[in-house]
């Protein structure tokens, strides 16, 4: 009976042990689906807003998606939950990427609207839809800013005031 | 007769299946457009005579400045570089124009070339077409040096060529190893796109209306009408299907024997199976 | 060790060693199956052997083919179609063969339904072939990715997109999965590893459970009679052939598999010669491009009823968002039809045309996969918005109702008995 409960007890013991085994296997090959070191610094860039010119479009690439970088004429209104403030004025930074069904608006600077090809979506100059299938505004990445510039894909303080708000 | 019935079911579903993921779906996708117009009936017509040794003349005051005509003997008179950086594109060499182009869409393009290649919207403010517009000069005088290209232009050239002179100054078609002479991007706004699999991702119809009038499928884009005329058209096309689908002979080639072989593999079978099965049924 | 004795033959030398006669009976002779059936019954053998042509076309083009984001279009486009002997050819065959083997899973499946030949001690048989469904839509996905052209980009960017939606772990999944913040060079190749190895193999392991389930219960007939199978088979060995309810797996049931193969084959290749499109988008010609969003974003034809499902959800309803709702929605459709065997309250085991409620379920069931499907690939605007929003709901409700439906089809049957 004694080495009955004794033979059972470790076979127990050795399932557990190679269960350990098992788990720490899978957790090494999650691991290796882990974005690499160098994509991940990769994924944090540094953009100085400061030579952009007020009312012209720049596009940058960040993470593989297009990012809007408009500083606004003095004339815009202020709309604080949308806009990038830095200390040289205020700035319109958005993933360039329609919130309908994810096509590239275009920047029309006479009219100041975000105008999408693929089914007529409209954004005015804080990226907030006007008019079309939209259904939000266009994302704002992560940012932190930093004086005259702003990294993306850090969330800054004014980063995380936004989200909370909306 | 009950196999058949059920054959007929499936055959149904599978029809309707496809005829709404294809057919129907590819209607909504490209709306039907106009078919080809190589007359290019927008443009007016330019009506005048001309004259060729008129036209000669015009053409060695008023094109030469930028464009080379190696034909009658007149060089370029910038390299590809320097061309391009300063006028945004190279200009085309002259000798064929005779022969691709129609010839009173060519009239109107020397007027005011925005207008006639439906580029306007792309030359707005202080942009300007990078070839100014001869619409200070007579029809007689334009229809003269049309003349002069039309009687200076080869009787007959290959695909490639055909391709080269009317594509190949903006598109790369890395395929056949031809590259663009010029970079538009500054000039158009956007890259145009390597050519190699057009063949196969517009197909020969798409691209008969589309090269005859881009604005028609794609409104709005820098892409000019070149205004070839009919066979010039036909070459760039049999051209794009030789280098993106170069084993179309191939295929269509051993299609038939390969379908016939199984025709009567299928045949053999039924009769196997007809002796197999008569011994249970 | 046992003795062996000098053989006479190759074939008693291979006997000795591996019990071939006995194999070949279990295997192939005696191995029976109802003579009552139709040429559905062959759809598993096409299955089996368009399963081989893909995977002999598949190993011919990874020969060739470079898994690299610079390097994956022309490799397939420049080196496989233009350049490689017959190149063309497989890479025809092998996305033909990606679009046909879905056809025949849906014939094959739909006839599972039709026939009952989920019930009754063939529930495995019936998962097992559910396993091998959602394999062969993993191989096709990711087999989708490889050419790198516009459609395979966006497919990859739509489908991995989904995982976003699953509560608090979403985004890092979605990075997780693509290995990078958006598809990129680390997507294309572990999708490429999943194409040529991991779901191959998982497939074969598939297919031979598949078969194997079929051992116990046995295949099913054209009436969903039960028949004594030891009791046919002793006829049928005693020569009362044309009596015996059952014929041997070979020569007789593969004679007729084989005709019907022959016949698919012609059709197969016909398509593989003149009309391929439908198998190989004309968009995913066009090298894929981050930045530019195809004006129609759709996944193959086969995937379309569950992705009108996914979408089909576009308005939020009261506090649920609607891209939750066609998550859950989509997950539902993804497992619904694996739960056949539970849904499904009535005992009989008899074709749809013989069950007075069922017949109806089915065919309906058939027309709103087919709307879904149609609706799938139309630009979800306007009236084709509703008509997806309303087929997605009939879907959804067609498999709540499925076991009201069959539970009051065994009262009335029953009680005419």
């Amino acid at each position: 009976m004694a080495d009955k409960s004794r033979r059972a007890f470790m076979g127990k013991v050795l399932a557990g042990t190679a269960g350990v085994a098992t788990v720490a296997s899978l957790y090494a090959m999650k691991r290796t689906w882990d974005p690499l070191p160098s994509v991940v610094s990769a994924g944090f860039t540094t953009v100085d807003l400061s030579p952009l010119e007020a009312g012209k479009l720049s596009v940058i690439k960040w993470r593989g998606k297009p990012i809007f970088l408009l500083k606004h004429t003095d004339d815009v209104s202020p709309d604080d939950s949308r806009d990038i403030v830095t200390q040289d004025g205020r700035y319109t930074v958005v993933i360039g990427l329609c919130t309908h069904l994810g096509c590239i608006p275009e920047w029309r600077e006479s009219e100041s609207i975000f105008h999408c090809a693929c089914h007529g979506g409209q954004y005015d100059i804080h990226a907030k839809q006007t008019f079309g299938p939209p259904p939000r505004p266009l994302d704002i990445p992560p940012f932190a800013i930093k004086g005259s510039s702003i990294v993306l894909g850090e969330e800054g303080p004014e980063y995380k005031k936004m989200t909370t708000q909306a | 007769m009950k196999e058949l019935k059920i054959l007929g079911v499936i055959t149904f579903f599978t029809l309707v299946t496809y005829w709404g993921v294809e057919p129907l779906a590819h209607s909504i996708f490209h709306p039907h457009v106009d078919p080809a117009d190589y007359e290019f009936k927008d443009l007016p017509a330019v009506e005048a005579k001309g004259d060729v040794a008129q036209g000669q003349e015009l053409v060695s005051m008023n094109c030469i400045a930028c464009h080379s005509i190696e034909k009658a003997g007149f060089p370029a008179p910038l390299d590809n570089a320097t061309a391009n950086m300063s006028y945004g594109v190279v200009p085309p060499d002259l000798s064929s124009a005779g022969a691709i182009y129609n010839a009173n869409f060519l009239a109107n393009f020397i007027k005011d070339p925005a207008t006639a290649t439906k580029t306007a919207h792309k030359f707005t403010g202080n942009k300007v077409h990078p070839m100014p517009g001869y619409s200070w000069m007579s029809d007689e005088e334009i229809a003269s040096m049309v003349a002069y290209f039309k009687s200076i232009a080869p009787a007959s050239m290959t695909n490639e060529e055909v391709f080269v002179d009317a594509c190949g100054r903006c598109h790369d078609m890395k395929y056949s190893k031809n590259f663009a002479t010029s970079d538009v991007s500054n000039y158009m706004g956007s890259t145009p796109p390597d050519l190699s699999m057009m063949i196969r991702s517009r197909g020969e119809h798409y691209l008969t209306t589309f090269i005859n009038d881009p604005q028609k499928h794609l409104h709005g884009t820098a892409m000019p009408r070149v205004g070839l005329n009919e066979s010039a058209q036909k070459q760039v096309v049999t051209y794009l299907e030789e280098v993106g689908d170069s084993k179309k002979a191939e295929r269509e080639g051993i299609a038939p024997y390969v379908l016939g072989f199984l025709a009567f593999m299928a045949f053999i079978s039924f009769l196997w199976k007809k002796e197999i099965w008569s011994e249970v049924k | 060790m046992a003795e062996f004795k000098k053989a006479n033959s190759v074939g008693e030398w291979l006997d000795q060693r591996l019990n071939t006669t006995m194999l070949t009976k279990v295997m192939m002779t005696e191995y029976w199956i109802p003579k009552d059936i139709n040429f559905l019954w062959a759809m598993g053998m096409i299955l089996a052997f368009t399963f081989k042509i893909l995977l002999v076309s598949g190993i011919f083009l990874l020969m060739y083919y470079k898994p690299d984001v610079n390097m994956a279009f022309d490799s397939v486009n420049y080196t496989i179609m233009q350049e490689v002997g017959y190149g063309w050819l497989f890479r025809h065959i092998h996305g033909v063969g990606a679009s046909l083997v879905f056809l025949i899973i849906y014939i094959h499946m739909f006839t599972g339904i039709y026939y009952g030949s989920y019930k009754k001690g063939r529930e495995m048989i019936w998962l097992s072939g559910m396993l091998l469904l959602v394999l062969f839509s993993a191989e096709a996905f990711s087999g989708y990715m490889l050419p790198w052209g516009q459609m395979s980009y966006w497919a990859a960017y739509v489908i991995t997109n989904i995982f976003g939606g699953i509560p608090l772990i979403g985004d890092e999944l979605v990075v997780w999965i693509r290995g990078n913040f958006y598809v990129a060079d680390s997507t294309l190749t572990r999708f490429f590893m999943l194409h040529v190895l991991l779901v191959p193999l998982a497939i074969l392991g598939g297919i031979a459970f598949h078969f194997y389930s079929l051992r116990i219960p046995h295949v099913n007939n054209q009436k969903g009679e039960e028949i004594d199978f030891e009791e046919e088979a002793n006829k049928y060995k005693a020569g009362r052939k044309k009596l015996s309810k059952v014929i041997p797996f070979w020569p007789v049931f593969m004679a007729k598999d084989v005709f019907v193969l022959s016949v698919f084959l012609f059709f197969f290749f016909y398509l593989v010669f003149y009309h391929y499109n439908f198998a190989m988008d004309p968009v995913n010609f066009d090298p894929a491009n981050g930045l530019k969003t195809p004006a129609h974003i759709y996944p193959e034809w086969y995937f379309l009823w569950s992705y009108e499902v996914l979408r089909g959800f576009f308005f939020d309803i009261g506090p649920l968002k609607a891209a939750d709702i066609g998550l859950a929605a989509f997950g539902f459709a993804q497992i619904i039809f694996a739960l056949m065997p539970w849904l499904d309250r009535s005992p009989t085991v008899a074709p749809a045309s013989q069950r007075p409620y069922f017949r109806v379920w089915f065919w309906i069931m058939i027309v709103i996969l087919i709307v879904l499907t149609i609706y799938g690939k139309l630009p979800p605007t306007g009236t084709n918005a509703w008509i997806g929003f309303y087929s997605s709901i009939a879907f959804i409700l067609l498999f709540l109702l499925l076991p009201v439906v069959t539970s009051k089809e065994a009262a009335v049957t029953k009680g005419a008995k």
